[in-house]
């Protein structure tokens, strides 16, 4: 394998470490899968990831920071009821008051009830986009890993030449092109950031295929589309999740850079990109409530997505140590 | 190390594909976008314009048309700035890699430092403030960082001017390099923030090998250790790592192009986006794509040749 094949992000670098190193078959896998242990073994790996998991701090706090912002923004605007529909120039740019605890913007929108309806486009795109993401890489990966020869080549040749391309240069293209919508944007992120998932789950394929399991499924009879999808993906699940998440963060970064240069989701809808765009504007006057709010939302949901990541990665890790 | 070559040349080739196709098959009709909507009363001139610039041809053709310019050096002409794209890279690329250049050297420099100090002082206070700072810069777009920066460096306290320095020419970025201290700053901190997490796993992962320990039994010192021993092997790595973080580099540099105004081929390239200049945006695209697999390519031959256990043997 080449080198080239560690990804781009700082993160997963351990994940390969960690993910490709340690799946050496081992004795104890093959009388797993011939039913010769005790059932209830991978409960407790889980268990035991789990409680690593729990009793990593960040990560704990990961989830509570990203399970507080869904709330706030899906949740809170049932509770704060505020104005996001039609502008109101009477009440413009006025600082935070008890009215307006975080002030009004350009067009008289509450930007506490603004973060809140924004919110909800980048979490919606960045979580969907990385969902989809992360499907399209592990069928991709894990089709060229369990096929193997050309095909795989020339699968991975295209991951490639895609990788090559920066993916805010392939997006911005792309939404040049087309009107962006939620739809659109999920899509041409999705579409723009699977690649690293696919290496991965290539490397995953490409071991867990000379299993002596995924060798007796095919001894009795099972098909290649049958080994991929109930043998290797499922136990490449570890991998496929910690990459899913920091899928997440990325995602949430490319979203709201795109709308920062006016080329994602378009007036009247935003994103905490598109405050901050809006809110640059003003940065002379020195309205900073227009620009802290959004970045401190932008900051926090990502930093606490990588929390959740690395949380995973370690309790992933546990499980495979195991393996 | 025949076949990664090939390799590299496969994906160049593919790469030239995909931006083709991606480029010309979307809706869209380029006479339209050149000469105007009046166009369409003129369906004449739009059928002289495709025939001039060969879209009346397959896209196969047109994108052979298009490859036999490129490796003829012509990298198209962008009809909207009524230049050709190798004369505007000549202009804007330079300003791209001055900045991206002087970025990572910096970069460097301060994150090596930071990696070793993390890992050799492992879950001590030391590592989870730079484990912090890294991650709130990596969480940070490079747009917030810039506008921060900004706000506080040359609005609030005006020490430096708030855009990167104008100006078409290439020695532009000298006459006021002021102006480019904040520009460096924003890229340097994100890609710090890139570097000092590889480079404190890739020297944990070294501290834990045998010719660690050897070289202390042997009763070499902790600082030679790891100054002579874990330090060099663990900046192998950190060459491919260059490599492989060009493209997520290139982005930075848009990014920060955008926020600070200044002209740079991110810059060129986010400008003609919106304004659906099209062989601006394949041109830019391939010398980017071609500009990483080079540097992959670069980084996994300077792999080989400072590790010696590294050997590409043919499958």
């Amino acid at each position: 394998m080449s080198l080239g094949s560690l990804p781009p992000e700082p993160v997963p670098a351990d994940v390969t470490a960690g993910g490709l190193v340690t799946v050496a078959p081992g004795p104890e896998d093959a009388a797993v899968a011939a039913g010769m242990l005790p059932a209830g073994k991978p409960r407790s790996t889980f268990r035991r990831g789990l409680e690593v998991f729990l009793e990593n701090k960040l990560a704990v706090t990961g989830v509570c920071i990203f399970a507080f912002m869904l709330l706030f923004c899906f949740i809170g605007p049932l509770v704060y009821h505020t104005n996001q529909l039609t502008v109101d120039f009477a009440h413009e740019e006025l600082p935070p008051s008890g009215a307006h605890p975080l002030g009004t913007d350009a067009s008289g929108f509450d930007v506490l009830g603004r973060l809140m309806v924004a919110g909800q486009v980048s979490l919606e795109v960045g979580i969907a986009a990385a969902v989809l993401a992360t499907v399209v890489g592990v069928m991709w990966g894990a089709i060229a890993g369990y096929i193997g020869g050309f095909v795989d080549s020339f699968m991975m040749r295209i991951v490639d030449a895609l990788l090559s391309i920066p993916t805010l240069f392939l997006a911005l293209v792309v939404v040049s092109m087309i009107t962006p919508s939620k739809p659109i944007l999920i899509l041409v992120i999705a579409l723009t950031s699977w690649l690293t998932t696919s290496r991965l789950v290539r490397g995953e394929a490409l071991s867990l295929r000379t299993r002596d399991y995924v060798q007796a499924m095919k001894v009795m009879g099972g098909g290649g589309t049958r080994a991929v999808f109930r043998h290797i993906a499922p136990n490449a699940i570890g991998t496929i999740m910690v990459n899913a998440t920091f899928q997440v963060a990325d995602a949430i970064a490319l979203i709201v850079a795109l709308s920062y240069l006016g080329l994602g989701i378009r007036p009247p809808q935003t994103d905490w990109g598109g405050m901050l765009s809006n809110g640059v504007q003003y940065v002379y006057d020195g309205y900073w409530w227009l620009i802290i709010p959004a970045g401190f939302c932008i900051v926090i949901v990502i930093a606490a997505a990588i929390f959740i990541g690395e949380g995973l990665r370690d309790a992933v890790e546990v499980r495979l140590q195991r393996r | 190390m025949v076949r990664r070559l090939l390799q590299a040349v496969a994906v160049v080739l593919l790469v030239t594909v995909i931006t083709f196709i991606l480029l010309r098959l979307i809706p869209g009709n380029p006479a339209i976008a050149i000469m105007g909507p009046s166009a369409y009363r003129n369906p004449a001139a739009i059928a002289q314009f495709d025939r001039v610039y060969g879209f009346n041809k397959p896209w196969y053709g047109q994108y052979w048309l298009w490859l036999d310019h490129l490796l003829h050096g012509n990298l198209g002409y962008s009809w909207n700035l009524n230049q050709s794209v190798a004369s505007l890279l000549s202009t804007h690329l330079p300003k791209t890699v001055f900045l991206v250049g002087i970025s990572i050297i910096l970069a460097l420099l301060i994150a090596i430092p930071i990696g070793v100090v993390q890992a050799v002082r492992r879950n001590k206070i030391v590592d989870h403030f730079f484990n912090g700072f890294s991650t709130i810069f990596y969480a940070m777009p490079a747009f917030l960082l810039g506008i921060l920066l900004i706000l506080v460096f040359a609005i609030k306290f005006p020490i430096f001017p708030p855009e990167g320095p104008q100006g078409e020419s290439v020695g532009a970025i000298f006459s006021n390099f002021n102006a480019l201290i904040l520009p460096i700053i924003t890229l340097t901190l994100i890609t710090i923030a890139l570097f000092s997490r590889y480079m404190r796993s890739s020297v944990l992962d070294n501290l834990t090998e045998d010719y660690v320990r050897t070289a202390k039994a042997k009763g070499a010192s902790e600082r030679r250790v790891l100054l002579k021993h874990v330090l060099r092997n663990s900046l192998i790595p950190i060459a491919t790592l260059l490599g492989l973080l060009l493209p997520a580099l290139f982005a930075g540099a848009l990014i920060t192009e955008s926020v600070f105004n200044y002209p740079g081929m991110g810059y060129l390239f986010y400008q003609q986006a919106l304004k659906q200049d099209y062989p601006t945006l394949l041109g830019i695209t391939v010398v980017v794509a071609v500009a990483t697999v080079i540097g992959s390519l670069l980084a996994d031959i300077a792999y080989a040749v400072l590790d010696p256990r590294v050997r590409y043997v043919s499958q």
